[in-house]
């Protein structure tokens, strides 16, 4: 009798073991469709920032001390994307496990090559980040790093399930390659062409399949675009012949759209977070062919 | 003809058959025509399929012998690869970090680049330096006498800077962060005062949810008590938080313990024991005001300046707050916070202070920069100060209870990005005492403040303010307010 409810009692505690899943907290839901890849249903995974909402400016909500305060790992972009708010969140949640320099704290910028470094720190040219530009997660070449970056940690926080996770990064590296070869081959007649953007969050985009991501409407970064920048933008993109403008979701379109009028060109609404336009819900590689098609339809027809 | 023959002879088989026919020599063309082409077919099939053997054979060759290379250099590479690592540590462990991995090429410095003193995320801490000046006026001649009491206000008709701030913070070690706050201000006459605000630790690994702070630091009572006033949505101190904690609000030398209650929501209970002395206790032991005959006196009595007997002489101040998402774009936080302790009144005089806040706040999923967005602050107050008698005051002062009560209710709405209006009533009262005649924190007051702020970036703001005021003091009283302020450096994320 003894050892029946011994044994039953070992069956209770190894089904508590075998549920306790790695609590993963991702601050933006960008790095949560790509830690979704590779933690797949050995996680459970919270994201605090939505993916309409600009990620410079989440409110540092009392629930987020919450939800950080039970987490087993916290993914952040870093290079002060978050900085207005996840710094007093992490105070506040008095967990050892997910302060910076602890291994369940990961910082996706680290290992990523980031652009627009500035030399020097003056913020009357704008709200500029001292690391460099944060907005990295939307080329898929960073993706790759990120998805690396994450694999590790899961591995390392979670060491039962490390097989798994590198399991699941193998197939989402492979399965990211082969829908960068299409990608980059969707957007290879538009190598060159120009676009303009609302706010400098494109560089990496950019980079990756040989745009021209150059002219914004903000005349500095963080700064609302006024009508005289307006109308030198409006100059230069009559003059180089620029017709697609891409606005993040959460951004003001009426400006945009006013450009737009002025130079006949096309105002494309676009996403950096799955989940911040219809269709872009799916995850990582849906986020970035949505972006890509949108990308490509509108350049196409703008000849 | 025999051009003509030569010509078909061309297409059909090519260079190949150029060669031969020319050594073959142009009269046994014709004749062995027919015979030699067979045979050069022939030839030419089985060339081709010796070269393709050959090809063949090397190609598997190749292939065989690179593997073994790959094998062999990768087996190698990871013994030096072992070995390099093993040296790497070594080297680490036993002198300081000389073979630090390769750091990123340095260009020399040179006197034309800029000095870059302290960047968020590379220096040990956040340095920032925070300015807040106004200027306006108000139909009463010294409006610091009656009308803005708080320590921060603007407080005279024309120009006042009252709050000039160095914020530091940063990560001590491990174990703890360490924040301080010391604010230059200008006072009546333009001499600058200083003063040591905030310097207090927090620790960041205590276990079972709990954490400590120590130092000198605001009380946690309320919403607004603990927030610097360059947070604040309006250019003064509520009046009720002025009568219950002073001009400057509740601040000492204190520890607090806190507990993150481990409910779905968000709860947090905290207990902060404060030293409890001097005028920023304003209720507590708070020696007043000197007279005329340099005898301090507050509410009139003259104070004991009590030593500390025993825990009971401290300041005990409890806290709970409870945050809720009422949808995914409206969140609520509600708390409740209480003060006890002694004042310096009489040898047993004692004050307790109640209050209760909200919090509510609707910001749309989508929106731009944090706009738009509407708030909603309340705090509500009741203080009962036990005075003891004074048979030396003139009139002779019998012991008697102070009750105050009072509350401001505020509403926010960021119409458009960068700018908010704002709209705040308040409304303050108490039983009267012996003593109430010309005390501007007593008698029945209360005042609407409309205000309009634009905030041309993050770190800098301009905000206009007008104040409706009345109070049994001092009658009807306007006054419109310009306030200014900018934010240098790095400054730590805000709360909610």
């Amino acid at each position: 009798m003894k050892n029946k409810i011994l044994t039953f009692l070992g069956a209770l505690l190894f089904a508590a073991s075998a549920q306790a899943k790695l609590n993963v907290v991702a601050t933006t839901s960008d790095l949560a469709a790509i830690a979704k890849e590779i933690g797949g249903d050995k996680i459970t995974l919270a994201t605090l920032a939505k993916p309409t909402e600009d990620p410079h400016f989440v409110d540092a909500k009392p629930s987020f001390i919450s939800k950080l305060n039970r987490a087993d790992m916290v993914i952040e972009g870093g290079a002060e994307l978050e900085i207005g708010w996840l710094p007093a969140l992490l105070d506040q949640s008095r967990n050892e496990k997910i302060v910076a320099g602890a291994p369940g704290h990961v910082n996706c910028a680290q290992g990523v090559p980031l652009l627009d470094v500035p030399a020097t720190l003056d913020r009357s040219r704008g709200d500029i980040h001292a690391a460099g530009n944060p907005h990295f997660v939307i080329s898929p070449s960073n993706g790759k790093i990120i998805a690396q970056t994450i694999a590790a940690a899961l591995a390392e926080n979670d060491p039962a399930n490390a097989d798994a996770y590198r399991a699941n990064l193998k197939k989402f590296l492979a399965a990211l390659d082969a829908k960068l070869a299409e990608w980059r081959q969707k957007l290879a007649p538009f190598k060159g062409r120009s676009v303009v953007a609302y706010h400098d969050s494109w560089p990496y985009f950019a980079r990756e399949f040989g745009l021209k991501i150059e002219l914004f409407l903000e005349p500095k970064p963080g700064i609302p675009p006024t009508p005289s920048h307006l109308a030198e933008v409006i100059t230069k993109m009559k003059a180089e012949q620029v017709n697609v403008i891409i606005v993040d979701a959460y951004l003001n379109h009426r400006t945009a759209e006013t450009v737009a009028r002025e130079t006949g060109a096309t105002v494309v609404p676009v996403t950096q977070f799955p989940g911040g336009l219809k269709g872009t819900d799916g995850g990582y590689i849906e986020l970035i062919d949505s972006l890509v098609n949108s990308l490509a339809a509108a350049l196409a027809e703008k000849k | 003809m025999l051009g003509k023959d030569c010509m078909k002879v061309f297409k059909k088989f090519g260079l190949a058959v150029l060669v031969l026919a020319l050594t073959a020599g142009a009269t046994s063309v014709r004749a062995q025509a027919t015979n030699e082409i067979g045979q050069l077919q022939r030839q030419l099939l089985q060339m081709q399929e010796n070269f393709d053997r050959v090809q063949r054979e090397q190609k598997a060759q190749i292939d065989a012998l690179t593997q073994k290379l790959e094998a062999f250099t990768k087996a190698q590479s990871a013994a030096e690869e072992k070995q390099k690592l093993q040296m790497q540590l070594a080297a680490e462990m036993s002198a300081d970090a000389t073979n630090a991995p390769a750091m990123p090429e340095k260009k020399p410095w040179s006197p034309a680049d800029t000095f870059t003193v302290a960047r968020a995320g590379s220096a040990y801490m956040n340095m920032s330096f925070d300015g807040m000046m106004a200027v306006g006026g108000s139909t009463k001649s010294a409006p610091s006498q009656f009308l803005q009491l708080g320590d921060h206000d603007p407080q005279k008709n024309g120009f006042s800077l009252r709050n000039a701030e160095i914020a530091l913070d940063g990560a001590v070690d491990p174990y703890f962060k360490g924040f301080a706050n010391i604010v230059l201000k200008l006072d009546n006459n333009n001499e600058t005062s200083i003063e040591l605000e905030e310097a207090y630790l927090q620790s960041t690994t205590l276990p079972a949810n709990l954490q400590v702070k120590a130092g000198q630091f605001f009380a946690n009572f309320g919403r607004q008590n603990s927030q610097h006033p360059h947070t604040w949505a309006f250019v003064d101190q509520p009046i009720v938080l002025g009568r219950a904690f002073g001009p400057d609000g509740l601040r000492s030398i204190a520890a607090q313990v806190s507990w993150l209650v481990p409910t779905p929501f968000y709860t947090e209970a905290f207990l902060s024991v404060l030293d409890g002395q001097g005028s920023t206790s304003f209720s507590f032991r708070n020696p007043g005001e000197p007279d005329t005959l340099g005898v301090n006196r507050f509410y009139g009595r003259a104070t004991t300046s009590r030593s500390l007997e025993g825990a009971g002489d401290l300041v005990f101040v409890p806290r709970l707050a409870s945050s809720f998402e009422l949808t995914d774009e409206q969140t609520f936080v509600l708390g409740a916070s209480a003060a006890f302790g002694p004042n310096d009144t009489g040898a047993d005089a004692r004050t307790e202070i109640y209050g209760v806040d909200a919090y509510w706040k609707w910001k749309p999923a989508d929106a731009d920069a944090g706009f738009p967005f509407v708030s909603w602050q309340t705090e509500l107050l009741y203080r009962r100060f036990s005075a003891a008698a004074d048979p030396t005051a003139l009139p002779v002062l019998r012991a008697e209870n102070l009750t105050d009560w009072g509350g401001y209710s505020q509403v926010l709405w960021g119409f458009k990005p960068r700018w908010v209006t704002g709209l705040r009533g308040e409304y303050a009262t108490g039983n009267s005492a012996a003593n109430d005649a010309g005390d501007p924190y007593r008698g029945e007051r209360y005042r609407f403040s409309p205000a309009l702020t634009f905030f041309p970036s993050e770190f800098s703001k301009i905000r206009l303010q007008y104040n409706y005021d009345h109070g049994a003091q001092f009658g009807d009283a306007h006054s419109i307010w310009l306030q200014l302020e900018f934010m240098l450096g790095a400054h730590g994320a805000h709360k909610f």
